[in-house]
C-alpha cells in the first residue's frame, strides 16, 4: 500500500476523475447538481487528457438526458466503456433506456448526484426521490455518503459492472456531497489498474454488435417467452452482491479504506439502530460515536448496496442484540405502505432474521430537498425508538402540524468536537467570498495535516445574491454533513447584510466576529443595529472591522474583497501561524491567478500586504444603538407575504410548519414588490430638463424599476418635495404632466438605462437624462416619490398608441423586480409582453433562468393590475413546455367553445343583444377586450337570475369568452434542444399559441453549457474548444411550415421592431414564434452596455431582424420581411467584445482564427439566403387563409 | 549601387523599413509580402502596456463575473489549464515572423509608466526578436508634475527596459521636450542604440452629432517629415545612437533627404497604407533612380551629408533660419497689398 496523495475537491470532481479514467465514451447533458461532472469531462477531453488506457475519451453533449441515455445504450451495444452523469428529472428521462441497458446486461455506470423531483414544486437540492424512481430498472444501486466514498465507490461500481455485467447506478447526495469540498485521499492509477481486469473489457467488446459477428438484439417477444427471458438474468443479480463485496475487500487491501455492503457503526450490543444511506449516514455516525461514548447502546447501519438488496448480508450486519430499528428514507412515496428503504428492511427482517423475535421496525422521512439532518435529529430518532409506542411513519426535521408525523428533538444537542475550527462567512456572490473560501480550504487541506470541509449555501436570486460559506477544519476526518450552528468565527463581508440578516444566529460564545465596514473601529459600534450589538455583548464576541472595499479598491480589485477578507480570516483564526498563513495565501494566489497574468497576481498580493494594516479590533461598548434591523417584509404586506415569504427571505424558512405552506404548490403573485432588496450601490436619477420622453429606459430596464406616467397637473397637489415632473412632450397628452420615476429599493444598479438613454445634457454631454447616483442618500426621498408615483392614475390603456414605444411604455408592467442577474437580457421581453397582454396572459414557462427568476420562492415578479388581473404562470418541466402550454390552449378553447354553445342556448334568457354582442366581438383591439369584459360581467349578472344547470355551467365558464393569450416561454436550451420536438409539434398544430424563445445562445441557468443555439466559435461548457458547428436556424425551420408567424428580434438593436413583432405575433390567429436575442452574463460582456452591444451584433449580421407573417402570404405578398440591413461590418469586432469568443484566442489561437473565418462565412451565407427569401415574388394561396384551423 | 545600411547593429539591404503599425505586421502573410517588396526589416506592431494589463483584467473579470452566486451556475465558462494572455500571443507572433522571413524582426513595446510590463522586453528577446523598439507614449496632464519629472520617467523606463535585454533597443520619441538634444544625449548615455523620430500622437476629434470624443487616426502628410528631418540633422554625429526617421516619407526623394540628414534607416507607414505594399518597391526604385541620376554610389555616402555638422550653413536648422523663413513667406493676399 503506497502513501496516499491528498486532494481537496468536491464530490462531483471526485467522481468525474474516476469516471473519466475508466471510460471511452461519455454522453452528457447539463442538470443541477450533476452538471460539473460532465463539465469536467468535457474540459479534460479538450485538454486531451487520456483515460487509464491512454486514449482520450469521447465526451459528447446530447439534446436531452433521454438522448444521452440512448447514446450510452448505443455505445454499450457496440462495445465501448460508457458512462453518463445526471440527476432528478434527467434520471427520469433515462429510465426507459435503463430498462433496456439492464435487460441486455450491458455493463455501465450512471453517476447520479441525487436530487428531488419536481412535484408540488421543483427543487434543485438533494434527496433520493430520483434514484428511488429508478429502483425497478434493473440497475444495481450503490450509494456513497461522502466525497471520499463517492470517489472510492465510483471505482467499485465500474469494477463490478464490468465483472458482473449488471449496470450500476452510483449515487450520492446532490449538493451535500456533490458540492461539498473535502480533503480526500486520491485513488492512484496503479490501484485503478489493479482493480480493473482487462479481460472483462475484452469480454464486453466481444459481446459488441458488429457486422463481423452479426447478432440481433432488441427483439419483440410474446406471451410465450417474454416472462422466461425476463427471469433468465437472475443469476447475474444473485452474484452481484458478492462481487461488490469482493471488490470492496480488494480495494481495502490496496488502499486501506474499508467498505461493506451494509456497514454497521456503534455499540456491539446495541438495542436501537437506525438504518439509512447517503450523507445523513455520516451525521448519524458522528452522533452515534458521541452517544456510545456516553454508554448508549445504539448504532447506525449504513446502506451502500441498495440494489440488489442482499437480505442475508443486511441482516447479518445488524447486531443480534437489536430490538428496535428506525429506517430513514430521504424520499417520499405518497400513498405507499411505507417508503422504499423501510419496506426493503421490513422484508429483509421478515425473510432473513435468524430468530423468532424480529426486531421492531419503524420508518420515516428526513432531509427532503437538502433539509438539514443534524446530530440533534439523530438523537431525537433514538429517543423515539426508546419509546414503548414509537411513532411510525414519522418525519424528522420539520414541524408537521397537519398530519402530526414529525418527531420532536432537542435542538441544543451538539456533537461537534472542540478541536474543530468552525467558520461561517456571509458574502455577496459578486465579492468573491466563496471562491476565496474554496481557496482557504485548499490551503489548509493541502498545507497542513488538518482535514477540511467546505459547504456553500447560495441564494435563490441571481442579482445581489447572498452566499453563506460553512468551513470546518480539524485533525480528524470531518463527518458533519450539516450546517454550522456553533461557529467560532463569523465573517460578514457586506455591511448592508446587518440591515436585514441575523448573521450571528449561529455563533458560539466567545467567537470572533469580523465585519467589513465602511466605519472604522471608533465609529462602527454606534452604526450597527441594536440587535447585533446585543448579540455581541451577550455572547462575548471578539469584534474586528476592516474597510475591505477600500483595501480592494486601492489594490485595483474593485469590489472583489475576497483576498482581503481571506487574509483577515487567517490573521485572526490562528488555523496557521500568521506568517505561514500569509505565505500560503500568496502561494495560492500565484497558483490561482498565475495563468491569467501577473498583473492579476500582483494586485491580489498587494491586497494581502495592505490588509493587516487596515484590520482593527473594536472596543465593544454598551448595546444602545439607535439603528434597528429592518423587518423582512413591510408591515403593510399581506399576511402570507409577511409571515411565510418574509421568513423564507431572512433564512428562517426552516421554522415554517407544514400548515403554513400551500398543499398543492399554488402561491400568490404580485409579491416581489414587497421585498425591497436594496442591492444597488448606485441608482439612476432623472433629469426632466434633458429627457426627451422616448420611453427607451422604461422599455429596456430589465427590472421594471423605471416607470413613466402622464397625468393632470392637479395630481401634483400633494407631491413630495423632491418629486419631479415636467410638461409632456407628446402631442396626444398636451397640457399634461410627465414623470419618470425610479424605484430606489428595487433597482439593481445595472446601468442599462443610462447607457441606452439617447438624451444628452447639452452643457455637459457626459450627463444624460438619467445619471447614476449614490443610492443611500436617495433611498428615503425616492421611496416616498415612488409611492406617490404609484398612486398617480394609470393611463387609459384603450387610448394608447401601442405601436409607439413612448406611449406603449406608459402601460403598467406586470412583471417587476425579478431576481434575475443585474442587466438581464431576457427580462425586458417578458416585461414588454406583460405590459401588452399581462391582464389576459397565461404562461407556460420552461425550466431555466426564466422559471427561476419567475417562480423561485419566496416571491414572484409576476404581478397584478389594479383590477386584480395579471399573468398566471406555471412551470411543468424543461422538456415539455410547449406541450404543457398547448394544453392551456386546448383547455381555454374548449371552455370558450362550451361557453359559446351555452350562451347561444341561453341567448333568449340573458338577452339576445347581449349574447350577440359577446359572440360577435372579434376582440382584436384593447378596447374590444375591455368591452367584452364589461359584457361578460353583465352576462354573469344576468345569469344569477336564471336557475338552470346550463346557466350555472355558463356562469363558471363565462370569463373564457374574454380573450386569453397563451405564451410558451423559455430559453434556447428548451426550444432548440430538449423541447424542440414538442415545440415543433405545437407550432405545427396551427393553434393560437405564442412561443417566446429568449435566446441566450447557451444554457444560462445551469452555468453556460453549449446548446444548438450557441454560435460557431463561442467557448462554452461542453464546447471548451469553441463550438465547432454553426447555430441552428430555428426561425427558418419554423418558416418552412408556412402557417407560423415567426419573428427574430433584438430589443437593444431596434426596440420598435421588437414591439411590432410582439403585437403582430399576439394578434396573429395561429401559432407564433418570437426568437428574442437575449444577452447574458454567460457571454462575458459588459452588462451595462449589453443593450447597445446588440446593435453591433445586428450590424455585423450575426443576428438578423425579420418578421415572417403568413397573413401577408394570404394577401399575395412575400411573408418574409427582412428588417435588418445588409451587414456593414465584419463579425470580428462584435465577437471579440464578448469573452465567449475572445477567450478562445487565449486558449486555442489557431482554432480561434479558423472559427472566426467560418463564423464570418456563416453570416455571409445566411444573409444571402435571407435576402433571397425576402425578395421572392410569391402568389396568394387562393383562399385567403393563413393555413391554420379556422 | 549599394543601398545597404546598418541600423541598431543590424545589416540591412536598404534603409526602407515599414514602421510599427498593426495593418502592416499583424498578419504573417503581409509580413512576407513586405519582405518580398524589399523591406529591409520589419518593425512589428506595438504591444501596449495597457493591453498587457487590460487583457488580464478583462479575462479575470469575465471569468469571475457572476460566479459563485447561484447554486446552479457556479461558473459560466470552462476554465482551461493555460491561457495565452497578452504577451503569449505577441511572442508567438514574433516566433512566427522569425520563421517566416529572413530579414530582421524588430519588436515594438509601447508604454508610458514604470511597471511590471517592462519585464516583457526580456520575453521579446527570448522569442527571437532581433531588436526592440520602445515607444514611450506619454501625454503628461498632471498639473503637479514638473518637466524634469516627466523626463525622468522616460529615462527610468528606458533604463528598466535596457537592463532587461541584450539585443539592441531603439527608442521612439515624441518631439515635445523642452530640450530635445538634452534628452537625446541622456538616452544615448543610457546605452540606447537608436532613436526613432518622431512619434505622431493620437489626436482625438469631436463628433458633433453624437457629442462624443472619437479617436481619429490621421495618416501623415508630406509636411510631417520636416520636424524629424530637422532633429535628425541636429543630432547626427553628436550621439552614438543610430537615428531613424518616421513620419511623412512619401517619395524616394524624401528618403534621400532623411538619409542626408543623418538617418540610418527610414521608416514608412502612411505611404504603404495609402498605396499598398508594392509601393515599397516604388520607393526603392525612386531612391535608386535619384542616386543614379546624382551619381551616388552608396547610401552610406549620403548619410549625414546634410546634417547640421556637415551642411554648408550650420544655422539652417536653428532660429536664424526661422527668421529667414518668415521673411521669405509672402501670402498671396499680401502680395497685392498697398
Amino acid at each position: 500500500m503506497s502513501n496516499p496523495t491528498f486532494a481537496t475537491l468536491d464530490g462531483n470532481e471526485a467522481v468525474a476523475r474516476i469516471a473519466y479514467k475508466l471510460n471511452e465514451v461519455i454522453a452528457i447533458y447539463p442538470i443541477t447538481p450533476a452538471s460539473p461532472m460532465g463539465e469536467w469531462s468535457d474540459a479534460w477531453m479538450s485538454e486531451e487528457r487520456p483515460n487509464l488506457w491512454g486514449t482520450v475519451p469521447s465526451v459528447v453533449a446530447l439534446q436531452a438526458e433521454s438522448g444521452a441515455a440512448a447514446s450510452v445504450h448505443g455505445a454499450l451495444q457496440t462495445g465501448s466503456l460508457t458512462t453518463t452523469f445526471t440527476a432528478s428529472q434527467g434520471l427520469l428521462l433515462m429510465i426507459p433506456n435503463m430498462y433496456k441497458i439492464a435487460g441486455e446486461l450491458s455493463p455501465c455506470v450512471i453517476h447520479v448526484a441525487a436530487r428531488s423531483l419536481a412535484a408540488q414544486a421543483l427543487s434543485i437540492f438533494g434527496d433520493h426521490s430520483d434514484v428511488m424512481a429508478a429502483r425497478a430498472t434493473g440497475f444495481a444501486m450503490l450509494c456513497s455518503a461522502s466525497v471520499q466514498e463517492a470517489h472510492d465507490l465510483a471505482l467499485i461500481a465500474h469494477v463490478v459492472t464490468l465483472e458482473t455485467r449488471v449496470p450500476f447506478l452510483h449515487f450520492f447526495d446532490g449538493f451535500r456531497t456533490s458540492h461539498e469540498v473535502q480533503k480526500i485521499k486520491e485513488i492512484s492509477d496503479d490501484v485503478l489498474r489493479q482493480m480493473v481486469d482487462d479481460e472483462w473489457i475484452f469480454a464486453h467488446r466481444n459481446r459488441a454488435m458488429t457486422p463481423d459477428r452479426p447478432v440481433l438484439r432488441g427483439t419483440a417477444q410474446n406471451p410465450d417467452v417474454y416472462f422466461q427471458a425476463r427471469e433468465s438474468a437472475n443469476p447475474f443479480y444473485e452474484h452481484c452482491g458478492e462481487a461488490v463485496e469482493r471488490a470492496m475487500v480488494q480495494f481495502q487491501e490496496l488502499t486501506g479504506r474499508e467498505y461493506q455492503l451494509y456497514q454497521y457503526v456503534g455499540a456491539p450490543d446495541a438495542e436501537r439502530v437506525i438504518v439509512l444511506m447517503g450523507s445523513g449516514a455520516e451525521t448519524a455516525h458522528e452522533a452515534v460515536a458521541h452517544l456510545t461514548n456516553q454508554g448508549e447502546k445504539i448504532g447506525v447501519l449504513k446502506v451502500r448496496l441498495y440494489r440488489p438488496f442482499v437480505n442475508a448480508k443486511f441482516v447479518a450486519a445488524l447486531p443480534e442484540t437489536v430490538k428496535a430499528i428506525a429506517v430513514l428514507d430521504r424520499t417520499k412515496e405518497p400513498g405507499a405502505a411505507g417508503d422504499p428503504l423501510y419496506l426493503d428492511v421490513v422484508n429483509a427482517l421478515m425473510e432473513s432474521w435468524p430468530n423468532a423475535t424480529v426486531p421492531k421496525v419503524i420508518g420515516g422521512r428526513y432531509g427532503l430537498s437538502s433539509k438539514e439532518f443534524t446530530p440533534a435529529m439523530v438523537k431525537g430518532l433514538f429517543d423515539n425508538l426508546a419509546q414503548a409506542q414509537a411513532k411510525n411513519h414519522f418525519t424528522i426535521g420539520i414541524n408537521d402540524d397537519v398530519s402530526h408525523t414529525s418527531l420532536s428533538f432537542d435542538r441544543t444537542f451538539d456533537t461537534e468536537p472542540d478541536n474543530v475550527v468552525r467558520a461561517m462567512f456571509y458574502g455577496l456572490g459578486s465579492d468573491g467570498t466563496v471562491g476565496a473560501n474554496k481557496n482557504t480550504i485548499k490551503i489548509i487541506g493541502g498545507e497542513t495535516d488538518n482535514y477540511a470541509q467546505g459547504y456553500f449555501v447560495y441564494d435563490s436570486k441571481k442579482s445581489g445574491a447572498v452566499t453563506i460559506s460553512h468551513l470546518r477544519f480539524g485533525p480528524q476526518p470531518i463527518r458533519s454533513t450539516y450546517l454550522i450552528s456553533q461557529a467560532n468565527f463569523v465573517g460578514c463581508h457586506q455591511w448592508t447584510f446587518l440591515e436585514k440578516l441575523d448573521v450571528l444566529s449561529g455563533v458560539a460564545n466567545g467567537a470572533i466576529f469580523l465585519l467589513n465596514s465602511p466605519y472604522g473601529p471608533d465609529e462602527v459600534w454606534s452604526q450597527i443595529p441594536l440587535e447585533t450589538q446585543e448579540q455581541i455583548v451577550r455572547l462575548g464576541l471578539k469584534f474586528y472591522v476592516i474597510d475591505a472595499n477600500k483595501v480592494a479598491r486601492e489594490s485595483g480589485m474593485g469590489n472583489r474583497i475576497n483576498t482581503v477578507m481571506q487574509t483577515c480570516f487567517f490573521a485572526l483564526s490562528n488555523v496557521l501561524p500568521r506568517e505561514q498563513a500569509i505565505a500560503q495565501i500568496k502561494k495560492a494566489i500565484e497558483k490561482t491567478y498565475g495563468k491569467k497574468g501577473q498583473r492579476i497576481v500582483q494586485m491580489n498580493l498587494q491586497a494581502v500586504d495592505s490588509t493587516l494594516d487596515n484590520l482593527f479590533e473594536v472596543n465593544v461598548g454598551e448595546a444602545n444603538s439607535l439603528v434597528r434591523r429592518r423587518p423582512a417584509m413591510p408591515d403593510d404586506a399581506p399576511e402570507f407575504v409577511r409571515e411565510v415569504e418574509g421568513k423564507i427571505l431572512v433564512n428562517r424558512g426552516d421554522e415554517l410548519p407544514v400548515s403554513a405552506l400551500p398543499c398543492d404548490g399554488t402561491y400568490p403573485t404580485d409579491t416581489a414588490k414587497w421585498e425591497k432588496r436594496n442591492v444597488a450601490q448606485f441608482i439612476p436619477t432623472w433629469d426632466p430638463d434633458v429627457c426627451v420622453q422616448c420611453g427607451k429606459c422604461i422599455l429596456l430596464c430589465p427590472h421594471a424599476v423605471i416607470r413613466g406616467k402622464v397625468y393632470d397637473e392637479a395630481q401634483l397637489a400633494n407631491a413630495p418635495e423632491t418629486f419631479k415632473a415636467t410638461a409632456s412632450r407628446d402631442r396626444d397628452f398636451r397640457g399634461q404632466k410627465f414623470t419618470i420615476q425610479v424605484s430606489p429599493e428595487d433597482c439593481t444598479g445595472c446601468g442599462i438605462c443610462v447607457d441606452v438613454c439617447p438624451a444628452k445634457n447639452k452643457a455637459q454631454p457626459s450627463r444624460r437624462a438619467l445619471n447614476m447616483e449614490d443610492q443611500l442618500p436617495l433611498r428615503e426621498p425616492e421611496s416616498a416619490n415612488w409611492d406617490f408615483f404609484l398612486d398617480l392614475p394609470a393611463p387609459d390603456r384603450t387610448q394608447l398608441k401601442l405601436n409607439q414605444v413612448r406611449q406603449q411604455q406608459l402601460q403598467e408592467p406586470l412583471f417587476e423586480f425579478s431576481g434575475a442577474c443585474a442587466g438581464c437580457g431576457e427580462t425586458p421581453y417578458l416585461k414588454l409582453a406583460s405590459q401588452l397582454f399581462g391582464d389576459r396572459m397565461i404562461i407556460a414557462n420552461a425550466t431555466g433562468c426564466s422559471s427561476i427568476y419567475g417562480g423561485n420562492l419566496p416571491t414572484t415578479p409576476w404581478a397584478k393590475d389594479a383590477h386584480g388581473r395579471g399573468p398566471t404562470w406555471s412551470n411543468s418541466l424543461f422538456e415539455d413546455n410547449a406541450e404543457f402550454g398547448f394544453g392551456f390552449r386546448l383547455s381555454l378553447d374548449k371552455h370558450a367553445a362550451f361557453a359559446t354553445e351555452l350562451l347561444q342556448g341561453l341567448a333568449g334568457q340573458v338577452g339576445d343583444n347581449l349574447a350577440s354582442a359577446i359572440l360577435g366581438n372579434s376582440q382584436k383591439t384593447e378596447a374590444d377586450i375591455w368591452e367584452q369584459r364589461d359584457r361578460v360581467a353583465a352576462l354573469k349578472q344576468a345569469l344569477q337570475g336564471i336557475d338552470s344547470p346550463e346557466a350555472k355551467q355558463l356562469a363558471s365558464l363565462a370569463d373564457y369568452l374574454v380573450k386569453k393569450s397563451v405564451w410558451l416561454v423559455g430559453g434556447d436550451g428548451w426550444a432548440y434542444d430538449i423541447g424542440f420536438g414538442g415545440l415543433d409539434h405545437v407550432l405545427a398544430s396551427g393553434r393560437n399559441v405564442n412561443a417566446l424563445v429568449m435566446d441566450t445562445e447557451v444554457y444560462s441557468n445551469t452555468g453556460g453549457q453549449a446548446s444548438k443555439a450557441t454560435p460557431r466559435g463561442a467557448v462554452a461548457k461542453f464546447a471548451a474548444g469553441g463550438k465547432p458547428a454553426a447555430k441552428k436556424d430555428l426561425g427558418l425551420i419554423a418558416m418552412t411550415y408556412g402557417n407560423i408567424y415567426v419573428a427574430s428580434v433584438a430589443m437593444g438593436a431596434r426596440d420598435e421592431h421588437t414591439l411590432r413583432a410582439f403585437l403582430e405575433a399576439e394578434a396573429y390567429d395561429g401559432p407564433s414564434l418570437i426568437i428574442a436575442y437575449s444577452h447574458c452574463i454567460a457571454h462575458g460582456i459588459n452588462m451595462q452596455t449589453a443593450m447597445t452591444h446588440q446593435k453591433e451584433i445586428v450590424e455585423s449580421g450575426r443576428w438578423l431582424l425579420y418578421r415572417y407573417n403568413p397573413d401577408l402570404a394570404a394577401q399575395g405578398q412575400n411573408p418574409l420581411q427582412l428588417d435588418s440591413r445588409a451587414p456593414k461590418k465584419g463579425v470580428q469586432e462584435s465577437m471579440y467584445n464578448e469573452n465567449r469568443f475572445k477567450m478562445l484566442t487565449k486558449t486555442k489561437p489557431d482554432a480561434a482564427k479558423q472559427l472566426l473565418a467560418d463564423a464570418q462565412a456563416d453570416v455571409n451565407h445566411r444573409w444571402q439566403m435571407y435576402e433571397y427569401l425576402a425578395s421572392r415574388q410569391v402568389t396568394a394561396n387562393g383562399n385567403g387563409s393563413n393555413g391554420n384551423d379556422e | 549601387m549599394d543601398i545597404s545600411t546598418t541600423y541598431l547593429g543590424l545589416d540591412l539591404r536598404s534603409p526602407l523599413i515599414p514602421s510599427a503599425a498593426a495593418p502592416l505586421s499583424e498578419n504573417i502573410d503581409t509580413i512576407k509580402q513586405l519582405e518580398d517588396a524589399g523591406a529591409a526589416a520589419i518593425v512589428l506592431h506595438s504591444v501596449f502596456e495597457e493591453q498587457l494589463k487590460q487583457e488580464q483584467y478583462e479575462l479575470e473579470h469575465h471569468l469571475s463575473y457572476g460566479t459563485e452566486s447561484f447554486a446552479e451556475a457556479l461558473t459560466y465558462f470552462p476554465e482551461p489549464e493555460t491561457f495565452h494572455v497578452g504577451p503569449e500571443v505577441y511572442l508567438d507572433h514574433i516566433r512566427e515572423a522569425k520563421q517566416a522571413i529572413d530579414i530582421p524582426v524588430i519588436a515594438s513595446l509601447n508604454g508610458s509608466s514604470l511597471g511590471g510590463w517592462t519585464h516583457f522586453a526580456k520575453l521579446i528577446q527570448e522569442a527571437g526578436a532581433d531588436a526592440l523598439e520602445l515607444n514611450i507614449y506619454s501625454i503628461p496632464t498632471d498639473m503637479h508634475k514638473t518637466s524634469a519629472q516627466v523626463e525622468q520617467d522616460y529615462l527610468d523606463i528606458a533604463t528598466a527596459v535596457r537592463s532587461e535585454v541584450t539585443i539592441p533597443v531603439a527608442l521612439k520619441l515624441s518631439p515635445f521636450f523642452s530640450n530635445m538634444a538634452y534628452m537625446a544625449k541622456r538616452l544615448d548615455d543610457l546605452g540606447i542604440n537608436g532613436l526613432v523620430l518622431f512619434n505622431r500622437f493620437y489626436q482625438p476629434d469631436i463628433d458633433l452629432e453624437e457629442l462624443i470624443v472619437r479617436p481619429n487616426i490621421l495618416l501623415s502628410s508630406a509636411q510631417d517629415m520636416r520636424l524629424p528631418m530637422r532633429w535628425i540633422a541636429i543630432l547626427y554625429g553628436r550621439i552614438n545612437a543610430d537615428l531613424a526617421s518616421t513620419s511623412g516619407v512619401m517619395h524616394g526623394r524624401d528618403v534621400v533627404k532623411m538619409l542626408m540628414s543623418g538617418a540610418k534607416a527610414t521608416q514608412v507607414c502612411s505611404a504603404l497604407l495609402r498605396h499598398g505594399i508594392p509601393y515599397l518597391q516604388t520607393l526603392e526604385a525612386e531612391l535608386k533612380h535619384w542616386m543614379e541620376e546624382h551619381e551616388y554610389e552608396s547610401v552610406q555616402l549620403m548619410q549625414g551629408s546634410m546634417s547640421q555638422i556637415n551642411c554648408p550653413d550650420e544655422s539652417s536648422f536653428e532660429r536664424v533660419q526661422y527668421m529667414k523663413g518668415i521673411q521669405s513667406y509672402q501670402p498671396e493676399s499680401f502680395a497685392f497689398a498697398p
